[in-house]
């Protein structure tokens, strides 16, 4: 990613700063410190975040994009404003990013808003999106859940065909196979930027260019990389993106989807009623254009008022920066997972293989809930599941891995903590069996 | 001995690596496959019935120490059972799982899930802990 080769990690003093806007990195869990290895998950919230959302609330709550008093004016410039910020941070354009409930939410709608025109919604301006037998919809078997069930479902309802790049033994994507995957009846390409469970980064300008060559659409799960890659939507050149407001130091309840202008405006609405009309009447609706024609019904607004004073914060630290951090993070846990007896980790980790700082793994013959209990004993969060990636984790041959993933505020210290819990876990449980 | 080794009792570990009436066989009367979404824990259970009374009871599936033993335990006491029996025992031991520790496993009743008491102190666990019992429940209502 540009500039991440270049930039320099968060220094000791620097991490000790961002750690105190952090309230909750102060808890103690089960009688020891709390190690925070779960920001993948959900990213904890710093107080200027906290503190955003609490301003808002007490003094400028109101209804936005109508009432013409002073804090219905205010709540909808602070709504909009934030909008903008977002849209910058992701390298979009204001009138491109829609507010949704999460990345779900935002993949759904691209879903929907085709399913829609395939039934013959939109009109002539929304004829090119119609999908039917003989078109095809591209997945890869990495995806997270909110990118291939949305997908799976669209074909089932259009009569297209779902197909998708697999994975090889090691969890690395069949990027070989692609030729063969992509062709004119390919409508649309669904994936994702990082892999929520692997790390790895894949070539999104390149995938991108060859969906294009063949006429295909790109709808991009941004969730993994939003937060933590300097992103560009445009230079990417993805017609649609997708992530969630948590995992970037914003509150739960609020993501965003991006779209091109060209199919914002071309497409018809996924949820309709309220707010996302211009004429109504009893014979039907006249539709607002993007990102209005989105967003039906009462927005969250305080939360994307905090997405902002999120995004406000990561830019003040440097995304190129976090991702230096993280990068040196997750080349420190792959090289000490990697060293311990018993453990295998999931996806590529072999030297020149881009990815961030998170590391899931399999130890064969514990199983990872076991093996997070343990973990959780000591104070240590990592995740344990399938992390919504179930195909994934059925190819590489288990149902379940753990997995820790790091932040802007992660210390190296913190790594260094679950690589020397592990092995006790391992130990504990060996010694059971 | 801390709460996360309270949770890996003997009896537990013995039910994982001795399983009881591990393996699915032909003629079950009635059969239940639960699936933990969360972690992609599952269980498949078959009884024999003769009428109201369980003569056998078969179980497999793959997942953490406590559903696999917890599997395990149930199968052992299956056997035997009426329906009406089974009923409460699974009643008993649910209500256990969910009070968080408040309500102590009838170990008179319900033999050697008393050791599975220390997962109710853990809110992730109860589900893992209940997967083959919600099996055993969803099979008997298939009779």
């Amino acid at each position: 990613m540009s500039g991440t080769a270049t930039a320099e990690m968060l220094s000791a003093a620097e991490l000790a700063t961002i750690r105190a806007d952090f309230p909750i990195l102060a808890e103690r869990v089960n009688g020891h410190e709390l190690v925070y290895l779960d920001w993948g998950a959900t990213a904890q919230r710093p107080r200027q975040v906290i503190d955003a959302e609490v301003d808002y609330v007490e003094h400028r709550n109101s209804a936005v994009h109508r009432g013409a008093h002073t804090l219905a004016a205010e709540a909808t410039e602070e709504f909009e404003g934030a909008r903008a910020k977002v849209a910058a941070f992701v390298g979009a354009d204001e009138d491109e990013i829609v507010w949704t409930s999460n990345a779900t939410e935002a993949l759904n709608a691209v879903a929907y808003a085709i399913g829609n025109a395939s039934a013959g919604r939109g009109g002539a301006a929304a004829a090119r999106y119609r999908l039917g037998p003989g078109d095809e919809i591209l997945a890869t078997e990495l995806e997270h859940h909110a990118n291939l069930i949305p997908w799976q479902e669209l074909a089932a309802r259009t009569g297209a065909t779902f197909r998708y790049v697999p994975v090889d033994d090691e969890g690395a994507l069949r990027l070989d196979l692609l030729d063969g995957l992509l062709s004119a009846r390919t409508r649309l390409f669904a994936f994702t930027h990082v892999s929520n469970v692997t790390g790895q980064v894949l070539p999104v300008a390149e995938l991108t260019a060859r969906a294009h060559a063949v006429g295909a659409l790109v709808a991009l799960d941004a969730c993994q990389s939003a937060p933590h890659l300097p992103l560009d939507l445009h230079a990417l050149g993805v017609d649609f993106a997708a992530f969630s407001g948590h995992k970037m130091l914003g509150p739960t309840g609020v993501g965003a989807l991006y779209g091109r202008r060209e199919h914002l405006t071309a497409l018809p609405p996924f949820l309709t009623g309220g707010s996302m009309i211009t004429t109504v009447t009893m014979e039907g609706a006249e539709f607002l254009p993007p990102p209005q024609r989105f967003e039906a019904g009462t927005q969250r607004v305080s939360q994307a008022i905090a997405l902002g004073a999120a995004v406000d914060y990561l830019d003040a630290v440097g995304v190129d920066r976090i991702a230096a951090h993280e990068a040196a993070l997750g080349r420190r846990l792959v090289e000490g997972l990697r060293a311990i007896d018993g453990v295998r980790i999931l996806g590529p980790v072999g030297d020149g293989v881009e990815r961030t700082g998170l590391a899931a793994i399999d130890v064969p013959g514990i199983h990872a809930h076991d093996l997070g209990q343990f973990l959780d004993s000591r104070g240590i969060a990592v995740r344990v599941g399938h992390h919504c990636a179930q195909p994934l984790h059925r190819r590489l041959g288990t149902t379940a891995s753990t997995r820790a993933s790091a932040y802007l505020a992660t210390t190296p210290d913190e790594v260094d903590a679950y690589l020397a819990a592990l092995p006790e876990a391992i130990e504990f449980f060996r010694r059971l069996a | 001995m801390n709460e996360v080794e309270s949770l890996y009792q003997d009896i537990i570990v013995d039910h994982v690596k001795h399983p009881r009436r591990q393996g699915l066989r032909d003629g079950a009367t009635v059969e239940s496959h639960q699936l933990n979404p969360t972690c992609g824990d599952e269980i498949t259970l078959q009884l024999v019935l003769d009428g109201d009374r369980i003569v056998d009871a078969a179980w497999t599936g793959r997942g953490c120490m406590v559903s696999q033993s917890s599997a395990s335990i149930l199968a052992e006491q299956l056997p035997g059972l009426t329906a009406a029996e089974a009923g409460e025992r699974i009643e008993s031991f649910r209500a256990s799982m969910r009070s968080r520790g408040e309500i102590p496993v009838d170990e008179d009743l319900l033999g050697d899930a008393v050791a599975l008491e220390g997962a109710a102190k853990f809110v992730a666990r109860v589900k893992c802990a209940m997967l083959a019992w919600v099996a055993a429940e969803d099979a008997l209502a298939k009779r």
